[in-house]
């Protein structure tokens, strides 16, 4: 199963989220898929880049596979405990002046992925990522024209 | 990412953003903007035709200059965007706060 681990900083992401592209593009996802993966990705590791860590440097890790036609992406840490289906959804109704930000990274995880599993295990924070292959997105996600 | 000035039309100040605005790149995009607000530059036109992704960390860039540019009573229109970008206007819900047009010229019929 292909893995990669680096320390949780910044500087890494975007070795890390090119390792998930080449892994999903192994996979024969379309393009646009590719991206919103990597999307989901990029705002899982900033989490952990940002909070898992509060004291220390510390370890991610990502290990892609395929199986039944979906690509699984599990990504470790071994710093606090954090569960990203717990994050409050954003308003996304909310007017310019009241708009926050925050919530948002974890909504766009939960929209995008067709499956998120999160558990502790031991000291670690495993959380699992589905896509599955055929997934109609576009439609699934379309908003308006 | 690449961020140029692409010149000012009608008082409106260009700009195209090509390339992808992720977590590592979006603090420098704000900067810029926010350099040329500094400089007296409150109407402006963000060109998105050429970016191929962006992040919540890109869209906190795009909130906090679109806040910025409103307090004083300056306007922010984006245009172009390609449909994976639009898709994720769509689902935040930004393509309601942030006015959105097809092209530039419709951006600057816009404003």
């Amino acid at each position: 199963m292909p893995e990669i681990t680096s320390l949780a900083r910044m500087e890494n992401l975007q070795r890390l989220t090119q390792f998930v592209a080449k892994q999903a593009q192994s996979a024969h996802l379309p393009a646009r898929r590719v991206r919103k993966i990597e999307l989901a990705v990029e705002e899982v590791l900033v989490n952990i880049f940002s909070y898992a860590y509060p004291d220390a440097e510390g370890p991610v890790s990502i290990a892609c596979q395929t199986a039944n036609d979906r690509l699984i992406i599990e990504i470790r840490d071994i710093g606090v405990p954090f569960n990203i289906l717990e994050v409050p959804n954003p308003d996304v109704g909310a007017q310019l002046s009241e708009r926050q930000i925050g919530g948002l990274g974890a909504f766009f995880v939960r929209k995008i992925a067709d499956e998120v599993h999160y558990r502790r295990e031991e000291d670690q924070n495993v959380l699992v990522l589905i896509f599955d292959h055929h997934s109609q997105d576009t439609s699934t996600f379309q908003i308006g024209a | 990412m690449e961020i140029e000035n692409t010149g000012k039309d009608n008082g409106r100040f260009m700009v195209a953003v090509r390339g992808r605005m992720d977590a590592v790149t979006a603090p420098e995009f704000e900067k810029r903007i926010l350099d040329w607000i500094d400089s007296g530059e409150t109407h402006i036109i963000l060109d998105l035709e050429e970016l191929e992704y962006i992040s919540s960390a890109g869209l906190r860039s795009i909130l906090t200059i679109a806040k910025n540019l409103k307090g004083q009573q300056g306007s922010l229109v984006l245009c172009a965007l390609q449909d994976a970008v639009k898709e994720i206007f769509e689902i935040s819900g930004f393509n309601t706060i942030i006015p959105v047009c097809g092209s530039s010229e419709a951006a600057l019929k816009e404003t």
